[in-house]
């Protein structure tokens, strides 16, 4: 999902960049004032197992295989803003090391992963913890930020005008809604062994929730920013109806 | 040979112009791509070859042409600086433009420690297969996968609390 250079067009580099820094610019404000300072060398040692775990191959099918993500798994093991500015660097790491996602792209990368799928994830995890275990928030969390993260690269490439809206949506999330599948059933798997090895490390008591919700904020901004102008085009149900039926050239405009 | 900081924002004008040129300016792309190449013979081709083919299936897309060309001219002139440029000037860079020490330091240690947690993970697979321990089963085999990548996890948390008592002991902060 690393969008590379060329992809994009200034106005969508540019707003995905603001937005970008606006989420890393409050994670870290955030992290700031609540991080302990031995927690420090953690965000960037997490970060750097994010990599390593990248590395571990699932088998999915007989020659397809998944690997971690790791938006969700960040986010429960170091809280929202750690998370964010954690994924930050592992996106900042591939885009200038391994050439993977462009450095014009960075921004749109860092928010639709970094930014929007850990927010995202982190909230779904804090909910769904209300009723279910461990395993199966996890797992939940995880197919949803993938999604998130699949339709906002989507929507900023239709901003583009690489390709129509109507073919983008459904080819991304189709593809990341099996991705998401295999992210939330290995996210699931590695935080159940973290939490029989560790208990402490999963259990955190909660974080100040606002500042969750203020980068929640950013996250709504930028899916009303880049998904609601293409949600209008798509015919609403009477619409559809008035299609079927053959209807829809009385109406008035 | 020209300084880390030179190179840095040549390298970040190449991309900008290449990404805001106009596809048809042929002049503009023959003249780069004519440098780049110049440039990558002195490297290992090979390893460059393998990144350019991942645009191949971009070439099916209406004016695919363009896009791949663009990408494979940004992609060949970051691959250059990163190949030549010492990761650290970048880094040093990156904080003299602003960006928070928070951030550049979590970055910093994600360079140091990456090549230190591969090893790890390979180490522990290594030692799992040298006692020919084999999953029967798929559910088995993941099962035997996240509990690597956990067991991974509890031993980054405990090489932090390592690093933070040896940065504490140089004088950190």
């Amino acid at each position: 999902m690393h969008i590379p250079d060329g992809f994009l067009d200034a106005k969508t580099a540019l707003a995905t960049g603001v937005l970008a820094a606006g989420g890393v610019g409050l994670a870290l404000w955030q992290a700031k004032r609540s991080l302990q300072p031995r927690q420090v060398p953690l965000l960037g040692v997490t970060a750097a197992f994010v990599f390593a775990a990248q590395m571990l191959n699932f088998p999915v099918l007989p020659v397809v295989s998944g690997h971690l993500l790791g938006t969700v798994l960040a986010a429960v093991l170091l809280g929202p803003a750690g998370a964010v500015i954690a994924l930050t660097a592992v996106l900042a790491v591939q885009c200038f090391l391994f050439q993977d996602g462009g450095v014009t792209a960075l921004g749109a990368n860092i928010f639709n992963m970094a930014v929007a799928g850990t927010i995202t994830g982190y909230g779904v995890y804090r909910l769904a913890r209300r009723w279910l275990g461990l395993a199966w928030s996890a797992a939940i969390a995880g197919w949803c930020a993938t999604v998130i993260s699949a339709i906002l690269c989507a929507a900023e490439l239709a901003w583009s005008d690489m390709a129509s809206w109507r073919v983008l949506l459904p080819a991304m999330m189709g593809i990341h809604a099996v991705i998401g599948l295999a992210e939330g059933a290995i996210t699931a798997l590695v935080l159940v062994a973290i939490a029989r090895r560790r208990p402490e490390l999963v259990e955190q008591p909660t974080t100040t929730p606002w500042s969750a919700l203020a980068l929640g904020l950013v996250v709504a901004i930028g899916l009303a920013w880049f998904v609601s102008p293409f949600a209008c085009q798509w015919p609403d149900g009477l619409e559809q109806v008035a299609l079927t039926l053959g209807f829809d050239h009385q109406a008035v405009p | 040979m020209m300084s880390a900081p030179a190179k840095i924002i040549l390298a970040l004008g190449v991309v900008l112009l290449t990404v805001a040129a106009p596809p048809g300016t042929w002049w503009y792309f023959t003249i780069l791509t004519m440098v780049l190449v110049l440039a990558t013979l002195a490297m290992r081709v090979r390893f460059m070859a393998t990144r350019w083919l991942w645009f191949v299936p971009l070439l099916l897309l209406p004016g695919g042409g363009w896009l791949v060309w663009k990408g494979a001219l940004c992609v060949t002139t970051m691959m250059l600086l990163a190949n030549t440029t010492p990761f650290t000037e970048i880094l040093r860079l990156t904080r003299r433009a602003g960006v928070p020490a928070l951030l550049v330091s979590t970055v910093a240690l994600l360079y140091r420690y990456l090549s230190v947690l591969v090893d790890e993970t390979q180490r522990m697979q290594r030692a799992r297969q040298a006692r020919t321990f084999r999953p029967r089963s798929r559910r088995e085999r993941w099962q035997m996968l996240g509990a690597l990548a956990g067991e991974l996890f509890v031993r980054s948390t405990e090489r932090a609390e390592r690093i933070y008592t040896a940065m504490c002991a140089r004088g950190w902060r």
